[in-house]
């Protein structure tokens, strides 16, 4: 026993929980702005996809990985704005359409992958993100490797936490896509535009879940493979409920869910523990099935989520 | 007729959808300090001509002043800017929110912040000059809704509003918190607001208005310089077009105890809305249940239906227990309901009316045989029914939803009427019905009454339950928190019951 110990908790155990974090809090918070708003993003996974291919590619030609990260945001905002066509201005189903855009950009992301690098028999990449370590603070004992030594992006992904939380609960913008959320008809007679709040929220969730997959391409890994998303945006969905629907706890879901996902990667590393490796990789999603049966029993949705807002209805 | 002293000025408000006028030529004019009753049944174009007030509609003719003013509104926003606030009848706040946020919606902030210490103080501000006060922190949930009202009422105000449009403000009231309204209304009127009051309940516009505006049929039927002038039967033939002819109440014979509840308690996994209820009723008796909605009528009625199962406590029907309530059981034994809510817990919209009208009793052996429709009866039958309680309906196959509000609850009472129940328990039959449909409805549950049958009235109207009942007790949290013989019952004492006062305390 604690020869696991010894072997997984590591100084390296707990900087790759803060790595293997980001994508989530990325997409977590994004998916909280749309969900806050009233329109449950289901795109997510798809939106995802599309941003780390089309990310992989403008960096690959342009061998600008910020112009990259430039071109997922943007993908991701196109598909988000699509969304928003389709269950804020149509005001169909949210659930429909969102698996609908999840298919549509993961088809959009194969397809254009195929078409630009064709089959290649070694996988084109691309030079990585590296960690930038912090004058100073990385040489804290401990702290200093886990939290100050990791990449750009992993910085700005903590840093849109508190952010989030103040446009959120501090400002004019986010009292009212707060209320759009909740009582639609209370933020048309103060007179804020439903639609516009609706829309910008999408638009929000979806660059931030663009440079999520931005970041599996780009950090994580250093190529596109058609299973560099799987299930990492669902897992997002569940995340806002476990955080009910606020961006500290969704971030703290984040951290919990990246923990049990690095501590399994250990696992199946060393050899102490003698279980078919999939075992292993089905802990976090296992885990996460039961911290939601604990923790969401008593979770509020925001009131109008999923409800489509017509002006006339009472 | 463009008199610049007038705060605000409609004229010729015209308004047609499709092949409907729901506004035709209307004028309307409101000063500084005026209350202006807005009085009109169901469908006389009342709410439209507010709804072209305050942006949602657009008129097709007619124009708009505010202070000499001609002004264009195309949005809710635009209304806000001319200093129109209304207080919808459903109220538009959002319960997770606290006070001050929801006072905050679509406020500009400042520094690109949220400004509560200003709306703090801007609430104060109000409290002091009319006497509107309410826990800033607070969140809207734990607001009662007289208190949620008053902060509608604080919104607008907020808005710097300087035209205030109540529709139906007090059909969610009890009667006292009615009185603080009136008093707070007049204090406002008083500042130098102009205030549109919407109603259709007689006594409180005499009551609380100094000028009257009626309409009928989309257009201006009259217009009383001065309230204390008419009496409320003048304002009802002037709303109506008739006299009103309430129902005679006769004296009825009293029978057998039809249906007592003891002790009953609803709970397990569900929060307990029932807390131990004892009550029964006789035949020949209108036992009138009276609350704020929310104490549990709901769940009594659905108790007493079979809809929900009790946790404790002892139903007994015509002196026998039953142990295991159903829907189908409690038809069986003739107890008949007309629910709440017509539109989803009573008829199917989306279904052609004779379905709506044999719904509950499609197991007759006259409705089927062999678990096959027997088409030509339900229609017949529905024919009849139609006939029966002149429903205005073009005929059975019409779709449900196609129906007005009160040819919806005639339906329903038509229904329950057919199989002469023993029981009748209705929930809220008259909410949101014209006075004459109202009428009809008490009508026929005076008669079921004078044959005998015992009648279980939910009501929030207590106009109504004084009128019909014989006896009235008062629901609040959960239990009855007092009862009283007609005879011995004041509105005063029922609207205190009704705010959670006890007797003798």
């Amino acid at each position: 026993m604690e020869e696991i110990i010894s072997q997984i908790f590591q100084v390296g155990f707990f900087a790759a929980i803060i790595r293997i974090a980001t994508p989530f809090v990325f997409a977590t918070i994004g998916e909280l702005f749309a969900e806050r708003s009233g329109v449950l993003n289901l795109g997510i996974e798809g939106i995802m996809m599309f941003g780390a291919m089309t990310g992989f590619s403008t960096a690959y030609f342009t061998s600008s990985l910020w112009l990259g990260i430039l071109a997922a945001m943007l993908t991701g905002m196109l598909m988000a704005a699509l969304m928003g066509f389709l269950t804020v201005s149509l005001g169909l189903s949210q659930h429909v359409s969102g698996i609908g855009i999840t298919m549509l950009s993961t088809g959009f992301a194969f397809f254009f992958y195929r078409l630009i690098f064709g089959q290649p028999s070694t996988l084109p990449n691309i030079k990585a993100f590296t960690p930038v370590g912090i004058p100073v603070l990385k040489d804290i004992p401990w702290i200093g490797p886990v939290l100050f030594e990791q990449t750009t992006l992993t910085y700005l992904a903590f840093a849109v936490v508190p952010l989030a939380a103040f446009l959120l609960y501090k400002t004019p913008w986010g009292l009212n896509l707060r209320t759009v959320g909740e009582n639609p008809h209370a933020a048309d007679s103060a007179g804020v535009s439903v639609s516009a709040m609706r829309y910008q929220g999408l638009i929000i969730s979806g660059a931030l879940m663009g440079i999520a997959g931005a970041f599996l391409v780009m950090v994580q890994f250093n190529a596109f493979t058609f299973g560099v998303i799987s299930g990492r945006g669902w897992i997002c969905i569940a995340l806002v409920v476990f955080g009910q629907w606020g961006p500290w706890k969704s971030a703290a879901g984040a951290l919990l869910f990246a923990m049990i996902d690095a501590l399994q990667l250990r696992l199946q590393a060393s050899s102490i523990i003698d279980l078919p490796y999939q075992v292993f990789l089905m802990m976090p999603f296992v885990l996460t099935i039961v911290t939601m049966m604990l923790v969401s029993r008593n979770a509020r949705a925001p009131s109008a989520l999923l409800i489509p807002f017509r002006k006339e209805e009472r | 007729m463009s008199n610049p002293d007038y705060l605000l000025s409609m004229q010729g408000i015209c308004k047609s959808f499709g092949a409907i006028q729901a506004n035709n030529n209307v004028d309307l004019n409101l000063s500084e300090g005026d209350i202006l009753g807005l009085l009109g049944e169901n469908g006389a174009g009342k709410t439209t001509l507010m709804n072209i007030l305050f942006g949602t509609y657009q008129a097709d003719e007619g124009k708009i002043m505010i202070q000499g003013r001609q002004i264009t509104i195309h949005s809710t926003a635009d209304a806000l800017g001319f200093g129109i606030g209304m207080v919808h009848q459903h109220f538009h706040l959002v319960h997770r929110h606290t006070v001050l946020e929801n006072l905050l919606v679509g406020e500009p902030g400042r520094m690109g912040r949220l400004d509560f210490s200003g709306a703090r103080r801007r609430l104060l501000e109000i409290g002091e000059q009319f006497g509107l006060t309410l826990n800033p922190d607070a969140r809207v949930s734990e607001l009662t809704i007289g208190e949620q009202q008053r902060l509608e009422i604080i919104k607008a105000l907020f808005g710097d509003s300087k035209i205030l449009i109540l529709d139906e403000p007090t059909a969610v009231l009890t009667p006292n918190e009615s009185t603080g309204l009136f008093e707070a209304l007049r204090a406002l009127a008083e500042g130098g607001l102009g205030i549109i009051f919407i109603s259709h309940k007689l006594h409180e516009v005499r009551n609380v208005t100094n000028r009257v505006l009626v309409m009928r049929a989309g257009s201006v039927s009259a217009l009383v310089e001065d309230t204390k002038e008419v009496t409320e039967s003048d304002l009802a033939r002037l709303m109506c077009g008739h006299e009103l002819n309430p129902p005679k109440k006769n004296t009825s014979k009293l029978g057998d105890t039809f249906l007592s509840l003891s002790a009953i308690k609803t709970g397990g996994s569900t929060p307990q809305k029932l807390k131990g209820i004892n009550l029964s009723v006789q035949g020949g008796e209108i036992l009138g249940i009276a609350g704020v909605s929310g104490n549990g009528q709901k769940e009594l009625a659905d108790v007493i239906a079979g809809v929900l199962s009790h946790t404790e406590g002892t139903i007994e029907v015509k002196g026998e227990i039953i142990s295991k309530a159903s829907p189908r059981l409690m038809q069986k034994l003739k107890i008949g309901r007309i629910p709440e809510d017509r539109m989803t817990t009573g008829l199917v919209t989306s279904l052609p009316l004779y379905v709506s009208m044999v719904l509950p009793w499609i197991r007759r052996s006259i409705f089927s045989r062999f678990g096959i429709l027997r088409k030509n009866e339900i229609l017949s039958f529905t024919s009849k029914m139609i006939k029966r309680f002149t429903i205005q309906a073009t005929g059975p196959e019409v779709k449900t939803g196609t129906l007005s509000g009160g040819n919806l609850q005639k339906v329903l009472l038509a229904r329950e009427l057919a199989f002469e129940p023993e029981v009748l328990l209705a929930s809220q039959p008259t909410r949101g019905l014209d006075v004459a449909a109202a009428e009809f409805v008490h009508r026929q549950f005076l008669s079921l009454r004078e044959k005998g049958a015992a009648i279980i009235l939910i009501s929030e109207d207590l106009e109504e339950l004084f009128a019909l009942s014989d006896r009235i007790v008062v629901m609040y949290e959960g239990r009855i928190a007092g009862e009283t013989k007609i005879n011995d019952a004041s509105v005063e004492d029922i609207g205190l019951l009704m705010a959670g006062a006890t007797f003798g305390a």
